[in-house]
């Protein structure tokens, strides 16, 4: 085990700004890119829905 | 099995929604096992103390960038050689990916550069064509975005998304061709890795997590591009009223 417990774990070994600054931007991003994808493809559902709606004779 | 059966957009969509299922949990299993090895079971560095842990995500991305890139541009080339509609959507789902993952190679190694060289960023070999990297993805998207045409809009960013793949080997060996700040490859294929096995261990669960994610966002994307350019066809009607 590295670590003497969890303030030594978020503290990294001084480098908490570093390693924590570069996991939490990647971490967000893939999840913003995921809600992302989710959101367009209900907009896309929405939008389709609505335009096959009004193409009903 | 017949793979040309998947091969048009219809028969590709819910299969890809399969396969984005299952890709995306293999990719969180993969990245909580290989987070668990990266701060747990990997020893703190000698040299770099904690600081080094940045490359469990850092040469994951890195990788990715570069191997997103060779997979748009494969694609890319199949649609402008053969026409293939499916080729070309599949090249305009991956490049945003690839982008992500260029961004957090240049992020993550900017945070790692400050504790380890003493600066953000150096126009080094190394850096500066990993930036040239993401810059032909966003020239990717927007010459794909400033064309109406949905398959003149492929054929354009086909040619861009070629020409450029020049840059990948530039990337790749620029530590061997110019002597900078960057430091050689510490994993290639023809040596045995210079690093301690689970450090090594923790950052190739990750570069699988990082691999099966961008399966499964790229096939997400590739759904909702299909769907907005087949949207008049009667199969996509029945999809749209199935999924409402």
């Amino acid at each position: 085990m590295n670590w003497a417990g969890w303030a030594d774990f978020f503290a990294m070994g001084g480098y908490a700004l570093y390693v924590w600054g570069s996991y939490a931007v990647t971490l967000g991003l893939m999840v913003m890119e995921i809600v992302l994808l989710a959101l367009r493809r209900r907009g896309i559902l929405g939008r389709l829905a609505g335009i096959h709606k009004r193409d009903k004779p | 099995m017949n793979w040309f059966h998947y091969s048009s957009p219809q028969t590709f969509f819910p299969l890809a929604g399969v396969l984005a299922r299952g890709f995306g949990a293999a990719a969180v299993v993969f990245c909580i096992v290989g987070l668990y090895i990266g701060f747990f079971i990997a020893p703190t560095d000698h040299q770099q103390g904690e600081a080094y842990r940045i490359v469990f995500i850092h040469v994951p991305a890195a990788w990715m960038s570069m191997f997103l890139y060779l997979v748009m541009a494969f694609w890319a080339g199949i649609g402008l050689a053969f026409g293939t509609r499916l080729s070309g959507m599949m090249a305009s789902a991956l490049a945003p990916t690839g982008a992500l993952f260029t961004f957090v190679a240049l992020w993550t190694g900017s945070l790692w550069g400050k504790p380890t060289w003493g600066t953000w960023w150096v126009w080094d070999a190394r850096l500066t064509s990993e930036l040239i990297l993401l810059f032909l993805y966003f020239g990717f998207m927007a010459l794909q975005a400033a064309i109406d045409d949905a398959r003149r809009a492929d054929r354009a960013g086909a040619v861009l998304a070629l020409v450029g793949v020049v840059n990948i080997p530039i990337i790749y060996f620029s530590v061997q061709w110019w002597n900078t700040l960057h430091q050689g490859a510490s994993v290639s294929l023809t040596s045995a890795p210079t690093m301690a096995a689970t450090m090594f261990a923790g950052m190739i669960v990750m570069a699988f997590g990082f691999w099966f994610y961008s399966i499964a966002a790229a096939l997400m994307r590739a759904r909702c591009i299909i769907l907005e350019r087949e949207r008049n066809s009667e199969w996509a009607k029945e999809v749209v009223k199935g999924l409402k």
